[in-house]
């Protein structure tokens, strides 16, 4: 258990010492992203009855930050330490595969929560309301941010160099993230998107996270859930096997 | 006096056997085969050396002992407990110094070895700490970030980060690399006192001075197999022969009897091999005799190098 707690807290030690780059930073450009949207698009039509744009934008763009904060850290600190070579400091002591799966993804979790929680906070001038479904709310945020940490756990085991890396957050993570309903209800797109969109698990969380916050969403909570949890079930276990296996990282 | 660790310092319940036991050892990359099932065993409490040019298989079986790599076939253990089906006592009992010059650039001195002990499953030890701290001349920079130090003060940190567990076994991959020669004298009176208590030590090294003077027995490896292995005396004895250089005047040659046996040095030195000290006087004897004068009189004892030399020349790949 020890060897669990010290990697959980050394990971966390990791981003809090660089915490302008991992804390500040995405704050500020998520609080930009609503400010510009938020005064462009103030006059756009209601998306739910009762939700202006701008209220509907919040819990999309804390979730994306979320999303993407805790695939930062997992993937980030696994690639450094690979390609630096200090992974042998994790690899050499009798750590099983669960502690360090368990530790990165929850450090990363708490990093996501971290600058969720701050956006949400700072979103309180734009909507100054609770959430309609609190527990909903934070059950999404565990489960996006985990799902989040496990891809990124993936894609450092999987990354042998900063540009496979890159690859990954570009022309996966990213397009996930900003096709998954942030800044759009999936009703407003083509019958065709729409079907397209039902397969990106991100869409699940955004929505059943916006969910938790106005009580409204495009699909039923509960089969959000479901594919959420039953997504981040499969990846943990894939992540698992692979780091049993020391697939890229003993070799 | 270092305390010991009774969780660390004992193998299996009862287990007497060797510190580290290889049987079989077969590791590739692709088509290149870095281990040829390589049999070895290191005992208790030896001080053991593990020579070879590079790519001879050195690192590839540390990786393997320490559960960096895994192996395509055979049986490797430590105390008796298997790398792989034991990994977690396995581990606990081996403390690795790594070739590579790694270190994590976000913490400091203590705190690498606070969450080195934390990763070991045990509560850092300030005590243990400070004490490794001393012996490795680092307590000056224990606060200072890794980035701010020297190659050779890094070098020591990973020495400490593999002894903060107290380990039974200690394994050092080059471990004087870039160290200076003060700061290298240093680290090896502090190894040989964990080895005097009692720990395991292996030892790869391209100085075969160093493992002359401090290693009791010698593997070395070519090619992914063991070619020699034998205590170090035992080495030197039936590979090595002390040796008489001397020179006898600029254009002068040694008596034919000398000569036959002699291989020319520059500056018109030769030198002869001896089969014992007693040979000297016979030699000087000779010169005397030819009426040679000698001008310079060098004997040379025999060296783990030219054993190694030897060796390595001796054996096909």
């Amino acid at each position: 258990m020890r060897g669990f707690t010290t990697l959980f807290g050394k990971e966390v030690l990791r981003f809090w010492k660089v915490s302008f780059q991992t804390l500040l930073a995405p704050l500020v450009s998520t609080l930009l992203y609503m400010l510009v949207f938020a005064q462009v698009l103030d006059n756009h039509a209601e998306v739910y009855p009762g939700v202006s744009y701008r209220e509907f934008l919040i819990p999309g763009l804390a979730m994306m930050a979320m999303l993407q904060n805790s695939f930062s850290n997992t993937s980030s600190s696994l690639i450094q330490s690979k390609l630096t070579g200090n992974i042998v400091f994790i690899l050499l002591p009798p750590l099983s595969p669960f502690e360090i799966f368990a530790a990165y993804v929850l450090a990363a979790m708490v990093r996501g929560f971290a600058v969720g929680g701050c956006v949400w906070l700072a979103s309180l001038i734009f909507f100054p309301h609770l959430p309609a479904h609190p527990l909903e709310l934070v059950v999404f945020a565990l489960l996006g941010n985990a799902l989040s940490a496990v891809l990124g756990l993936l894609a450092g085991i999987w990354s042998e160099k900063f540009d496979q890396l890159a690859a990954f957050q570009n022309f996966i993570i990213v397009p996930l993230t900003f096709l998954a309903g942030v800044f759009y209800s999936i009703h407003s797109l083509p019958p065709l998107w729409r079907d397209i969109s039902r397969f990106n698990p991100f869409l699940y969380m955004i929505d059943g996270f916006r969910h938790g916050f106005f009580g409204v969403s495009d699909i039923p909570p509960f089969e959000s859930f479901l594919i959420v949890g039953g997504c981040a079930f499969a990846l943990s276990c894939l992540s698992l096997s692979l780091l049993s296996r020391g697939w890229r990282l003993r070799g | 006096m270092i305390e010991s660790n009774p969780l660390s310092r004992k193998g299996r319940p009862g287990f007497d056997g060797a510190a580290i036991s290889i049987k079989g050892a077969k590791k590739s990359f692709g088509q290149f085969e870095a281990l040829k099932g390589l049999d070895l065993e290191v005992k208790q409490g030896e001080f053991f050396a593990l020579l070879g040019p590079n790519g001879a298989g050195k690192t590839t079986l540390i990786s393997l002992l320490a559960g960096l790599a895994r192996p395509d076939s055979g049986a490797l253990s430590v105390l008796g407990f298997d790398v792989g089906r034991d990994y977690r006592q396995s581990r606990r009992a081996v403390g690795v110094v790594p070739q590579e010059l790694v270190f994590d650039p976000f913490f400091t001195v203590r705190e690498t070895l606070r969450l080195q002990s934390g990763y070991f499953g045990i509560r850092p030890d300030t005590k243990w700490i400070d004490e490794l701290l001393e012996n490795l001349q680092l307590r000056d920079k224990a606060d200072s970030n890794m980035r701010a130090l020297s190659g050779g003060m890094k070098r020591r940190v990973l020495v400490a980060q593999a002894l903060v567990h107290r380990p039974s076994v200690l394994i050092l991959d080059e471990p004087t690399a870039g160290v200076d020669v003060e700061l290298r004298q240093t680290l090896w009176k502090f190894i040989r006192r964990l080895n005097e208590e009692g720990m395991t030590i292996l030892l790869t090294t391209h100085y075969l001075e160093e493992a002359q003077t401090l290693c009791n027995r010698v593997a070395m490896m070519k090619a992914g197999q063991v070619i020699a292995l034998d205590t170090t005396q035992n080495l030197l004895a039936h590979h090595s022969r002390p040796s008489l250089t001397l020179s006898v005047g600029q254009g002068k040659t040694l008596p034919d009897g000398l000569m036959q046996r002699a291989s020319l040095l520059p500056a018109g030195r030769f030198r002869l091999g001896l089969e014992n000290f007693a040979e000297v006087e016979q030699i000087l004897a000779a010169c005397r005799t030819a009426g040679l004068e000698i001008k310079e009189l060098e004997v040379g004892q025999a060296d783990l190098e030219e054993v190694f030399v030897r060796i390595m020349k001796d054996t096909p790949r």
